[in-house]
């Protein structure tokens, strides 16, 4: 293993074929994310990961590491971008962090938190995004989907279930249940799948679950999102 | 106990005095009286401008959301909604007892939280009053003016509420908003560091408790002519008793008593509390008026609170407060007090029992167990939750479907159990201290004290320093405003 890039003056080693994500997390170097999961393809969708190779802006999710380069990652310009990108994921959907269940264990919260986001900033577009709780173990909360696809991804690659799709386009673009009726109860998901356990968000959640955990010993209660090792999988329902 | 000046014969002819806002009390709140060209008071309304929708938030909500939900209804006492909305969940879940260890960290935390209301209402909001006189100079009739003139009994007041917020803290997890009461039990023990923390303290906060007793009875003994009859009307009174008839602000049975003490319901289980009261409607104001409905909405209207439940109980289980109620009982001569005045003894005898009862539970080893949560038993589609909150009797029922969402929510709030008892008090004090045409300094300040003195929880009540906005304003016959006062 000889091949090196450098972050933020660090020098990082890679393997071929590794994103300069994979490699620094590999390094124990945080870079802000939330469509990237260690374990599936990357979306290269929230632009959130998004660096500075050689001057040039790219996502680190999904670019290549390669010998010589130069990536910028822990910067004002680019923190303030994510910030930004942050503030529009949080009014787009409803996300009221005071009652929800999944507060102190939300990559969301902990990555605005971590971005030193104080308000959210722009007009809340306060969408009406009606809840599915046909489930009788799952109810999904689609008013804080943040569009990851990562449940998408797990259920397609993983359960071979494909009972989540993004569909529409643009600022239309929004979650649906593979089902004629279009409800989690005409599917077969399930508590075994991996799908039930990928949201970094509070959308699909376990019934009768909520505030199980109390404050003080939620995932980032104890470490703040940028000191764990591998965020989503804490975060995710256990 | 009819109240002949809610409604006037002639409106039209009247003339129309409004003070608004009330000043410390929280949130907007409205006076409005109408004269006639004699100067008769012929209808004072008390207006208050009371949260709503929220129940409509509630609807389709998971029901083990709604109590960490429901403490955002009222900054004030979200302890009491925390609790009130746990204890219905804990019925739709079909659990009928807690573990010893979760009803003790709730009545822990709920003990706090009445401390640090009761202790902010007396010291921040009423002992200016009470220690200054009602018509003393407003610049000093505030908390600083009593940190100058008592500096002593001031820094107790602090240290009171502040120990009944770190007592939140440590059961709740969180100063404010915390998560830790969940349908069927709690998500959090105490440790013993957390309890030892509180220990040092608890003593001298029962000291104090104490102290504050004994001052307001002082207060309120020296001038009888006043803390007797100020504001004073007869009127039915409720609360949940314990078990044994004791005093108890967690959990009980529902009971009644008429202007005389006579019971006119007892033992009633409060997941039947519809069919015991109502609640009417009227188009001058957003809050509800509940009432007896065997005595009709005439007759059948009630108090809530410290006033109530302290005469409304057999006995207090702890020492001090005992005492302290059986003086109280002596001095009221055997029959029910009214005096809305009393509310403060009242509510510091109920203080001192709060911290008595923190004292007995950090001696007991249970606050320290890990079995938190009951085994869940048949789900039920119905749940209602009553408390004592600080302010009176809190109600929370919800309906919740196969899917596990909140159908319907009604909530009644001690403040609007209080309403129709606040609009007495205010009649009261207009037709005693308004003379002539003018509104003057002495008469806002009799009915903020008036109102005051039931603790409603508008929402702003913590503006405790400095000056208050108050407006009057004189409307004539044909709406037009001839003579306004204001201050800010
Ligand atoms: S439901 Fe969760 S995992 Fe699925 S797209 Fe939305 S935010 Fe991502
Ligand atoms: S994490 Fe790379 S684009 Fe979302």
């Amino acid at each position: 293993m000889s091949q090196k890039f450098s972050l933020d003056g660090q020098v990082i080693p890679f393997e071929d074929g590794e994103t300069i994500m994979q490699a620094a997390t590999k390094a124990g170097v945080f870079i802000p994310h939330l469509c990237y999961h260690p374990e599936f393809k990357p979306h290269g969708s929230c632009k959130l990961c998004t660096v500075k190779v050689n001057g040039r802006q790219t996502a680190s999710c999904t670019m290549r590491a390669s010998t010589g380069m130069v990536v910028e990652n822990n910067t004002e310009e680019l923190n303030g971008e994510r910030r930004a990108l942050t503030q529009m994921l949080f009014v787009e959907g409803n996300h009221f962090c005071p009652s929800c269940e999944k507060s102190g264990n939300c990559q969301l919260q902990a990555t605005a938190y971590h971005l030193g986001m104080m308000s959210p900033h722009y007009d809340h577009f306060f969408p009406n995004r009606p809840v599915d709780a046909t489930h009788p173990d799952f109810f999904i909360d689609f008013n804080r989907c943040i569009l990851c696809s990562l449940c998408v991804r797990a259920s397609r690659d993983v359960d071979k279930k494909n009972v989540f799709a993004l569909s529409g386009r643009g600022i239309k673009t929004h979650l649906i249940v593979n089902a004629a009726s279009g409800n989690l109860a005409d599917t077969d998901f399930s508590l075994a799948d991996k799908a039930a356990q990928v949201c970094p968000v509070g959308v699909i959640l376990q019934k009768r679950q909520g505030f199980a955990v109390p404050i003080g010993e939620r995932t980032y209660d104890k470490a703040p999102i940028a000191a764990q090792r591998e965020p989503e999988m804490e975060g995710a329902p256990k | 106990m009819t109240s002949q000046l809610e409604t006037a014969q002639h409106p039209e002819r009247l003339r129309r005095v409004a003070i608004d806002p009330v000043s410390r009390v929280e949130g907007h709140g409205k006076v409005t009286i109408l004269l006639d060209e004699q100067n008769k008071v012929h209808q004072v309304r008390l207006h208050i401008v009371e949260f709503r929708g929220f129940e409509k938030f509630i609807q389709g909500r998971p029901y083990w959301e709604v109590p960490v939900m429901v403490q955002r209804l009222c900054g004030i006492c979200p302890v009491s909604h925390h609790l009130a909305a746990s204890k219905a969940m804990d019925i739709i879940v079909g659990v009928k007892k807690l573990t010893p260890t979760a009803e003790k960290l709730r009545r822990l935390m709920h003990y706090g939280q009445m401390l640090q209301s009761h202790a902010l209402h007396f010291f921040h909001l009423s002992s200016p009053d009470l220690l200054f006189g009602f018509d003393s100079d407003v610049t000093r009739r505030n908390i600083v003016g009593v940190a100058m003139a008592h500096p002593e009994i001031a820094k107790q007041g602090v240290l009171l509420r502040k120990f009944g917020q770190e007592v939140i803290r440590i059961t709740s997890g969180k100063r404010i908003h915390g998560t830790s009461a969940v349908p069927g039990g709690m998500n959090k023990s105490l440790t013993i560091a957390e309890r030892d923390e509180l220990l040092k303290n608890i003593y001298q906060i029962v000291a104090w408790s104490r102290d504050a007793v004994h001052l307001i009875k002082k207060v309120h003994i020296q001038d009888p002519g006043l803390y007797n009859s100020f504001g004073t009307f007869r009127s039915n009174y409720m609360s949940i008793v314990g078990h044994n008839g004791d005093l108890d602000f967690y959990h009980g049975k529902l009971r009644a008593r008429d202007d005389n003490g006579k019971i006119i319901f007892d033992n009633v289980d409060y997941q039947h509390y519809d069919r015991y009261l109502e609640e009417e409607v009227k188009s001058w104001t957003y809050m509800k008026f509940p009432f007896i409905t065997s005595l009709g909405k005439d007759k059948g209207w009630y108090k809530v609170g410290p006033l109530a439940r302290v005469q409304n109980c057999n006995q207090i289980s702890t020492p001090f407060a005992e005492h302290e109620r059986k003086e109280f009982v002596d001095y009221a001569g055997g029959a029910p007090m009214h005096a809305p005045l009393a509310y403060h003894w009242t509510r510091m005898i109920e203080m001192l029992h709060a911290a008595e009862e923190i004292k007995n539970l950090l001696h007991d080893d249970d606050l320290l167990g890990n079995n938190l949560m009951a085994v869940p038993g048949e789900r039920q589609r119905e749940g209602v939750g009553v408390i004592e909150a600080p302010r009176g009797t809190l109600f929370h029922h919800y309906r919740v479907d196969e899917n596990d969402m909140v159908t319907m929510a009604n909530l009644i709030v001690s403040t609007t159990n209080n309403n129709q008892a606040m609009n007495e008090a205010v009649r009261n004090v207009a037709q005693r201290y308004l003379h002539g045409r003018e509104v003057t300094e002495g008469l806002l300040n009799h009915v903020e004290v008036a109102i005051r003195a039931f603790d409603p929880c508008l929402s702003c009540a913590t503006h405790a320093l400095g000056k208050m906005p108050l407006e009057v304003e004189l409307v004539d016959v044909e709406g037009q405003q001839v003579h306004a006062l204001s201050r800010s």
